[in-house]
């Protein structure tokens, strides 16, 4: 199956690793993938802060990455949210909801795997990030009142050696928000550090999301507290 | 000007509190969460609750007539009150024609919202609230923090401090039954000795002319049938068509608020008692306003339970005061910016759009999409601070461009690696106060790619 | 009058296009096997108190439950009180009441509250004024859930009517659950089992 593959900015800036971990996935699965060599970013960060209307270069510069592709993958699920929802295709009968995937959604739903290869021999806690949980319903969140599911934590279990820990508060929000994380730095702060202390005190050793940009928060605080809680995307752990 | 972070900040700066602000309204969360849950329908209850009320706005008139004819015909007196003013000033008059000087009123959003209580104080009449949690914040000369719980806020000890100074109960005391039992005692005479009642009203039916209050104190109920005077005050959105629907909202509603099957008391008015007089206004203020933007008129639907006050992770964290307008929360921060734009901007930057407000509420409400699209009314009215208006800018240029995109992250990473620690945690760096700045790798994605993959890395 | 007609005015420019009414006969609804069983649980579950007796246990039930009660009234022959509500006028003369009790009309399962309308409670303020609440309810009368209730009942037949679902409550200090805030302080349910 030929895949474009999707890496928002700050992966593609940061955290380099996280998308080669979705590349060799990818690969291992079966796919061709080709990485569209002029992405840059969905538009998101802008937007969320109220400047949609400065996003629409970004969008466009999107589009012409991507348009030609029938299925795009992506290791994050709020990047994808902000592609289903606010950009829009040029031709209308093949919208982006039918084509962007998050990457679990892209496992599960499209590549319905049943299998992983290797294994991960480590206590993991699963922080399900909201637009991935919420957005693009890659689970049930805890308010519906329907029969519990997640395909992030379905993969993990399938993956030999992982022990995935329960949490007490198992879908709060980590505090990041985008700028949220900076223009309510103490709330932001005090969020995340309650994230961190629920995986501690299920004696989590790595903890894992569908999207960087939560961890990079929860990863920040972890460093400066000097906590002993490694963080990894899930790609990584699913690759590992 | 409300600033949301900065009173979030100031909350923060005890936080033991804040654990337990948390940890309280947490515990309702999971109340409700087990209510809920025992009801297997409960998806589709809401589905329809939330069709009841999208059908109800869009026959608003035709169902506000309805029910003053019915309410009419069954002796109620009903009054229209375009905005706040006009609200008060009838209560006022009503109340002066009986020479009110003393009323016991139960818990009402509106008329905190219309600012009644001092509006009536002064003009000589003396306001006594008496559900417990408003009567707390009323007698600490502060103003309620949640819609359902009131004096959420406040630690028992300082409650125990209040009621010392103002009921006199024992110095120290601080057991909620000894408080609440004291409460008892001092409103039962309030009760007794009162002129006047008034109350919200939690639904309106269109087809019998009725209201129906929601408490499980029975403080409303207290207060209307030991009157002669009653006036219920309402919103135009609490209207429903017809009193079968009650069975929809009445299950939904208490199972949100507190995680209870349905509130103690389910009170149906449809005519005043012997000998009294029973008064309905009927309030806009704004609300038609709201009913005319698409984006966000389905925030009428409200049946103001609080659940997503209690679910909100930054709610629980900054404490309902933070937000500066009546109705606080996720539910208040789209609402108040409808009714001034420029004072409650803050407002929908407070929520890291999360969702679970949305997935809570009963009716339905897409609260965190309608926070999304008040930040871009804000952004394109200009109400965000001109440095992130230009960082914004910055970004959309930045982002436009792949070229650009690719040398800015390149020079962004560079700098950072050979920057010293204390340029980079410098004051201005908000992120880095409790947090690590992300590792600044020598190459990109796009490098790595061109490299292992194009074989063509430079 | 005039903001009677600015308030419709505004209405109608700016409401919505019609949206259809659905039918709450679509809810697929959770089936209750015991309505009775359900019903008694849930009441002691929210503070009250169920006693099973016959049709004519009332009095002495109440006399064995509230020994001490000085002032008590009634709405229902079965219990003779104190007090002739009929010879009330002023609602505040019920400021004594010990116990009140009276006949529910019908019981609701899913939540365990009894209706109760004007003509079963005589006096408006009486099941609120008084120190303990005592209902009379025939077991033939629980139904299911809320939407059966107000299948059943006429909302608008009487002007006044409520449901009480346990005694009086609040949790307004630190969410500590207390009972008798302002309504009476305890609810007994007298279950007249049917034959
Ligand atoms: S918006 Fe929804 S959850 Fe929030 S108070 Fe209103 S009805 Fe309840």
């Amino acid at each position: 199956m030929r895949v474009a593959l999707f890496v928002p900015c700050y992966i593609d800036q940061l955290y380099p690793h996280v998308a080669v971990a979705t590349l060799e996935l990818l690969e291992s699965l079966g796919c061709t993938v080709a990485f569209p060599l002029d992405q840059t970013c969905c538009g998101q960060p802008m937007a969320n802060a109220g400047f949609e209307h400065v996003s629409a270069k970004a969008m466009s510069v999107f589009i012409d990455n991507f348009d030609l592709y029938d299925y795009i993958v992506a290791p994050s699920g709020s990047c994808v949210l902000h592609v289903h929802e606010h950009i829009k295709a040029p031709d209308s009968s093949r919208p982006f909801s039918d084509r962007v995937f998050e990457f679990c959604q892209f496992l599960m739903d499209v590549l319905e795997v049943k299998e992983l290869p290797g294994s991960f021999n480590q206590k993991v806690g699963l922080h399900e990030s909201c637009h991935g949980l919420r957005g693009l319903r890659l689970g049930v969140s805890s308010e519906l009142r329907k029969t519990p599911y997640s395909k992030p934590a379905h993969l993990l279990s399938m993956k030999k050696g992982v022990e995935l820990v329960p949490l007490t508060r198992w879908d709060e929000c980590c505090g990041f928000g985008g700028t949220f994380a900076v223009s309510e730095e103490a709330v932001s702060v005090k969020m995340g550090k309650d994230r961190i202390q629920d995986h501690l005190d299920h004696e989590v050793e790595v903890l894992t999301s569908t999207d960087m940009s939560c961890l990079m928060h929860l990863d920040g605080l972890i460093k400066k507290e000097r906590i002993p809680l490694k963080v990894m995307h899930i790609a990584e752990v699913l690759n590992g | 000007m409300v600033n949301h972070a900065k009173n979030a900040e100031a909350f923060n700066q005890d936080e033991a509190r804040t654990n337990w602000h948390d940890e309280t309204l947490w515990f309702v969360r999971e109340k409700r969460d087990k209510a809920s849950g025992q009801i297997p329908e409960w998806e589709a209850l809401r589905e329809l609750a939330s069709g009841i009320k999208d059908h109800t706005l869009s026959k608003l008139d035709v169902y506000l007539e309805e029910f003053e004819k019915k309410a009419t015909e069954n002796g109620i007196k009903v009054h229209w009150a375009v905005d706040a003013q006009a609200h008060n000033e009838k209560v006022f008059e009503i109340l002066s024609d009986h020479g009110v000087k003393r009323i016991v009123k139960s818990k009402s959003m509106l008329t905190e919202e219309c600012h009644l209580n001092p509006y009536l104080e002064e003009k000589g009449i003396e306001v006594v609230d008496t559900d417990l949690g408003e009567r707390i914040v009323q007698l600490a000369e502060d103003t309620p923090s949640h819609i359902v719980l009131p004096a959420i806020h406040l630690k028992k000890e300082e409650v125990g401090e209040v009621f010392h100074n103002r009921i006199g109960t024992d110095k120290g005391a601080s057991d909620p039954y000894y408080l609440t039992e004291a409460a008892r005692q001092h409103l039962r005479q309030q009760f007794l000795t009162a002129d006047a009642a008034i109350t919200g009203v939690n639904f309106a039916i269109a087809e019998t002319g009725g209201i129906v209050i929601c408490t499980n104190e029975g403080n409303a109920d207290m207060g209307v049938h030991t009157q002669n005077v009653h006036i219920a005050c309402m919103g135009i959105e609490k209207i429903i068509p017809r009193a079968e629907h009650l069975g929809v909202f009445l299950r939904l509603l208490a199972r949100s608020a507190t995680g209870q099957h349905l509130t103690v008391y389910t009170s149906h008015l449809h005519k005043p008692k012997e000998g009294s007089e029973l008064h309905v206004i009927l309030v806009d203020n704004g609300r038609t306003e709201q009913l005319g933007r698409p984006d966000f008129r389905n925030s009428l639907k409200c049946i103001r339970c609080g659940a997503c006050m209690n679910t909100c992770p930054i709610y629980r964290r900054s404490g309902g005061h933070s937000y500066g307008s009546t109705i606080p929360g996720p539910i208040g921060a789209i609402l108040s910016p409808g009714y001034d734009l420029e004072k409650y901007s803050s407002l929908p930057f407070a929520s890291t759009l999360c969702g679970s407000c949305s997935d809570v509420c009963p009716v339905k409400i897409d609260i965190h999409t309608q926070l999304y699209k008040w930040r871009q009314v804000a952004g394109a009215e200009g109400h965000i601070a001109g440095s992130k208006k230009r960082a914004m800018r910055f970004m959309g240029m930045v982002f436009g461009s792949p070229h650009f995109y690719r040398k800015v992250g390149r020079l962004m990473r560079r700098a950072a690696r050979f920057m010293p620690n204390k340029w980079i945690y410098n004051r201005r760096n908000v992120w880095g106060k409790s947090r690590e700045i992300p590792p600044m790798p020598k190459e990109s994605f796009r490098d790595w790619y061109m490299k292992n993959r194009l074989g063509n890395g430079k | 009058m005039e903001s009677r007609s600015t308030i419709l005015a505004a209405v109608r420019a700016n409401k919505p296009g019609e949206v259809a009414l659905p039918s709450i006969r679509t809810i697929e609804r959770n089936e209750i096997s015991n309505c009775t069983d359900t019903f008694k649980n849930l009441v002691q579950a929210i503070g009250g108190k169920v006693e099973e007796i016959q049709y004519n246990e009332v009095q002495e039930t109440v006399e064995r439950l509230f020994p001490d009660a000085k002032y008590t009234a009634s709405g229902t022959k079965r219990y003779k009180g104190t007090i002739q509500l009929e010879h009330i006028t002023d609602p505040k003369a019920l400021e004594n009441l010990d116990v009140f009790v009276c006949r529910g009309l019908l019981g609701v399962a899913e939540n365990g509250a009894v209706w109760l309308p004007e003509s079963a409670i005589v006096h408006r303020v009486a099941p609120f004024i008084t120190q303990h609440m005592v209902v009379v309810l025939n077991e033939s009368t629980i139904l299911e859930d809320m939407h059966a209730a107000y299948d059943e009942i006429d909302v608008a037949e009487y002007g006044f009517g409520f449901f009480m679902a346990g005694p009086s409550k609040t949790a307004d200090i630190e969410q500590s659950l207390v009972h008798g805030a302002h309504g009476p302080r305890s609810l007994t349910v007298l279950l007249l089992k049917t034959l």
